[in-house]
């Protein structure tokens, strides 16, 4: 659901920052159906890749074989992202705010964490830099926050900012536009996250008992269009035939 | 040494010692295991490691306790999950004298240290980092004022590592070492480094080398010590030559979960054995066989003749 629900978003656009795991499956979802002409980046260092197999890790050697462009990691973020090529970009993080700001660092202090997460990788420039950013990720009250325990990605242009400390010059136009969970599509209205549609058997109340705050509504809030057996079939005999991440 | 081709117990002896920042770079793709190893069997100390992604070899080096800080982007098990030895030593509950330093950046930010180090400048700018709490976590990432106009972007300071440790798939016994599919941030981490250590799965002819000179990604320069270890790389993999052996990856995640599994790994696999070689022939010819991939030989192209 997730998946399907991402891949559509991406219909019309060109140029996309591919992650792994769910990202993955549905950008290369939407490249078989409603995004033909998409061109995969991926930040290890390829444009254009055209993975015959699911790839295991963010470099795995299927995103080069076949690409159209194997470029150094600082042709890909300064000329490609930073650039301004990238029309969209996937992120997902440990905890949401409502204007889209991402934590992948840490749960709790920075300097004494309870749980040291990842951290940033390529997800700050992602967020800076990429026309549009993708969120995908399960929701929940531990993870659709008030407030942040560290902001590694910001959000709209639209969010307070947490510190009074100088920063760089933001340019406008960028930043989150659709978040996709396993219970909802939201968009961002007046930089705020809103609920678009619900996926199917999803209630008002279930969503409100699974984030930190009373979301924003749309004006009319739909029904998330089911996977077809179309889509379904491309997930499960091409994207991923063993159920590595769609078996729930 | 004489001449630069060296094994790789002498490379490490020679060019690597306590206290170095150490990077051993490839993302993803190349990544030097069979180097990192051999630091740990002699014992280094009080290591700085920077790596963008510190991966299972950084995992293991910070276990076997070689390691007192890490410099990153990316602190994960890429594909699986997390780094659990690396995590025992920095989150909260973990005691005071063995907490890990970390200095984080993101990618584009540790490419753009690298990129400063190699060119010889004082910082480099790039607009990541706006309305991000990294700064403040990190005060070497800094804010700068455009002298061309009213913008502002970051700036990160460069990073010249003492020794840098590549994996490529040839080089000559000059060292023009030659790299194909993803090249990472190699290049900028071996041009910025003070001494410079390639390992390779074949050594090769200089005629080999001048033959394709495009894919040369490193010149002989700038290297200090050729070694030549086939199946340096693995776990990770070399295009090419062998396929990450992603069974692994998926293993270690339990290992690292318990440090007296951990232990017991490293006494068997890095500690029990003299080399690679030796970690090649443990693995035995059934797992790497099952590592080769198909071909998929690159066009030729014609530099033609010029007299």
């Amino acid at each position: 659901m997730m998946i399907t629900a991402a891949a559509r978003q991406l219909a019309g656009r060109r140029v996309c920052f591919v992650g792994v795991g769910l990202p993955n499956i549905a950008v290369n979802l939407a490249a078989r159906t409603v995004a033909p002409d998409l061109e995969l980046v991926y930040e290890a260092g390829v444009y254009g890749a055209r993975p015959a197999r699911l790839p295991l890790s963010i470099g795995d050697p299927t995103i080069v074989t076949g690409a159209r462009a194997a470029v150094s990691m600082y042709e890909l973020f300064a000329f490609y992202l930073q650039g301004g090529l990238v029309d969209v970009g996937f992120l997902g993080g440990a905890q949401i705010d409502r204007y889209g700001n991402l934590n992948t660092t840490v749960i709790g202090p920075y300097a004494d964490p309870a749980v040291r997460l990842p951290g940033s990788g390529g997800a700050c420039e992602i967020a800076v830099n990429a026309r549009e950013v993708f969120v995908i990720m399960r929701q929940g009250r531990r993870s659709f926050v008030e407030s942040l325990d560290f902001q590694t990605s910001p959000g709209t242009l639209a969010a307070p900012r947490r510190t009074d400390s100088p920063t760089g010059t933001r340019r406008p136009g960028r930043g989150p536009t659709v978040v996709v969970t396993d219970l909802a599509v939201y968009r961002f209205t007046e930089g705020e996250m809103t609920v678009s549609s619900l996926h199917p058997g999803v209630a008002a109340d279930d969503l409100r008992a699974a984030m930190a705050w009373e979301p924003r509504w749309a004006d009319e809030v739909g029904t998330t269009e089911p996977p077809s057996a179309d889509e379904l079939r491309l997930i499960r005999s091409e994207l991923d035939p063993a159920g590595v991440y769609t078996r729930s | 040494m004489s001449g630069k081709v060296a094994t790789m117990r002498d490379a490490i002896a020679e060019l690597v010692r306590d206290g170095d920042t150490v990077a051993i770079e490839g993302f993803t793709h190349l990544i030097g295991f069979a180097a990192g190893h051999e630091i740990i069997r002699q014992g280094r100390q009080e290591l700085t490691l920077a790596r963008l992604t510190p991966d299972l070899v950084y995992d293991q080096m910070v276990s076997a306790g070689v390691a007192r800080k890490l410099v990153f982007s990316w602190l994960g098990n890429p594909g699986v999950g997390s780094l659990h030895a690396i995590r025992r030593r920095t989150e909260a509950d973990a005691p005071p004298d063995e907490r890990l330093e970390l200095e984080e950046y993101s990618h584009f930010g540790m490419v753009a240290r690298y990129t400063a180090g190699a060119s010889d400048l004082p910082f480099f700018p790039l607009r990541s980092y706006v309305d991000s709490e990294m700064p403040a976590a990190n005060p070497l990432i800094r804010p700068i004022a455009s002298p061309y106009g009213d913008e502002t972007v970051y700036a990160v300071p460069p990073l010249k590592p003492d020794v840098t440790i590549v994996h490529a798939q040839r080089a000559s016994a000059a060292g023009d070492t030659q790299v194909w599919g993803l090249v990472g941030c190699q290049k900028e981490a071996a041009f910025a480094a003070e001494r410079l250590i390639v390992v390779v799965e074949e050594l090769v002819d200089e005629a080999i080398i001048r033959a394709d000179p495009n894919r040369t990604l490193i010149p002989g320069l700038i290297v200090d010590a050729v070694v030549v270890e086939p199946w340096g790389a693995h776990p990770s993999y070399a295009q090419g030559h062998y396929d990450r052996d992603n069974a692994f990856y998926l293993e270690w995640d339990p290992i690292s979960r318990d440090p007296a599994r951990l232990n017991a790994w490293l006494a068997e696999w890095v500690h029990g054995v003299s080399g690679r070689a030796e970690y090649v022939e443990k693995l035995g010819t059934e797992r790497l066989a099952g590592l080769k991939p198909g071909a998929a030989p690159s066009g030729e192209v014609d530099y033609g003749e010029y007299h």
